[in-house]
């Protein structure tokens, strides 16, 4: 097996956690930076909209470094999956695939589904609620608890403080009971 | 002091401590070339490790699968000693700056905040950082959910004074 088709088969979790955790000293050694994403999400508020608001009213220019980071992220998704994508179809729970069978999806070629996550599904109700309501859910969340997965569940938790455990486990819970009590009735919309 | 006198905002960004601007030096615009490629690092591992597949996420959530655990918890553990080790050894960061922890205070924001980007993970199977990701895998529609999570941020701002924390 070459280097490139060992690279390109999906990295398992004791490679890929430990590189994500390295990302906390990297940020902090090349520029005292605390690692967090959803931060980003806030820099595009005072810089293209601020509106008088208080919580917009800081020099955003000196947080400037958060949005070379999300591009970089945006440029890495581009590279792993033009150059270093996997030929093989996901390994998927055969739980899971049942279950999302019984609401018609059956493609997995991509690693969303492109059969919820596509253009034309903007005009439908569920891809209304997935798309557009999902993703402001996920901007007020992340911006009222002062984090996302990375601000809090990583950069907190190993910073051991018990604020950002308490954001983590409220994380999970909504994450739990949103895919088990609530998705099944958006998904059979 | 100086640094308190500029930062005008100290008190609306106590709530929000990842936000604090942590070097006191100041650099040309090209340093932040660096973290472009953290990033580009960070984003290659996104997806090679399906961390961005809203089938993991879902897996995840149905406790289907140990993936995503295994990859929080391992890079939980990494951070931790990573933070242990600067603590111990008072490493200095690269411009021979001291490294600054700054310590999160505890609101009522982080629970309700917290349930609400939980249901939103869920649905878009992602967290901030991913969705950039998927753009750059060719998932262009992600375009919307990124714009609707900015507004659901601007949102939050505006509605802030009002909200229990």
């Amino acid at each position: 097996m070459s280097f490139l088709e060992w690279i390109k088969q999906p990295w398992p979790w004791y490679i890929a956690g430990p590189m994500v955790g390295l990302t906390v000293p990297t940020l902090l050694i090349i520029g005292n930076k605390s690692f967090g994403i959803s931060s980003s999400l806030r820099h595009v508020c005072p810089a293209c909209l601020p509106a008088n608001i208080p919580f917009f009213k800081y020099e955003w220019k000196k947080e400037i470094w958060n949005l070379f980071f999300v591009v970089g992220i945006f440029f890495g998704g581009m590279i792993a999956v033009n150059l270093l994508a996997n030929p093989e179809p996901m390994q998927i729970s055969t739980k899971l695939t049942a279950e999302l069978s019984g609401y018609g999806i059956t493609d997995y070629s991509g690693l969303m589904p492109n059969q919820l996550f596509n253009w034309p599904a903007l005009l439908t109700v569920k891809g209304l609620l997935m798309i557009v309501f999902g993703g402001f859910l996920v901007g007020f969340g992340t911006r009222y608890a002062g984090g996302c997965t990375s601000g809090h569940a990583i950069m907190g938790l190993s910073t051991l403080q018990w604020p950002s455990l308490v954001a983590t486990c409220c994380f999970m819970l909504g994450g739990f009971v949103m895919a088990n009590l609530i998705l099944p009735f958006i998904l059979s919309l | 002091m100086q640094a308190f006198k500029e930062n005008t905002d100290f008190e609306v960004r106590t709530l929000d401590a990842i936000c604090v601007n942590d070097s006191k030096l100041t650099h040309k615009w090209y340093h932040n070339i660096k973290y472009l490629f953290v990033g580009l690092v960070f984003g290659i591992v996104f997806v090679k490790a399906e961390i961005i597949s809203w089938f993991r996420i879902q897996e995840m959530f149905r406790l289907q699968s140990f993936h995503m655990y295994g990859v929080i918890g391992s890079a939980v553990v990494v951070g931790m000693i990573s933070v242990w080790l600067i603590k111990k050894f008072s490493i200095k960061t690269m411009y021979g700056e001291k490294i600054e922890f700054h310590p999160k205070i505890f609101n009522m924001g982080q629970v309700y905040g917290g349930l609400i980007f939980g249901l939103g993970w869920a649905i878009t199977g992602a967290c901030p950082g991913p969705l950039f990701a998927q753009i750059g895998t060719g998932a262009t529609v992600i375009v919307v959910t990124l714009l609707s999570a900015i507004a659901g941020t601007w949102v939050y701002g505006y509605l802030r004074e009002k909200l229990p924390h």
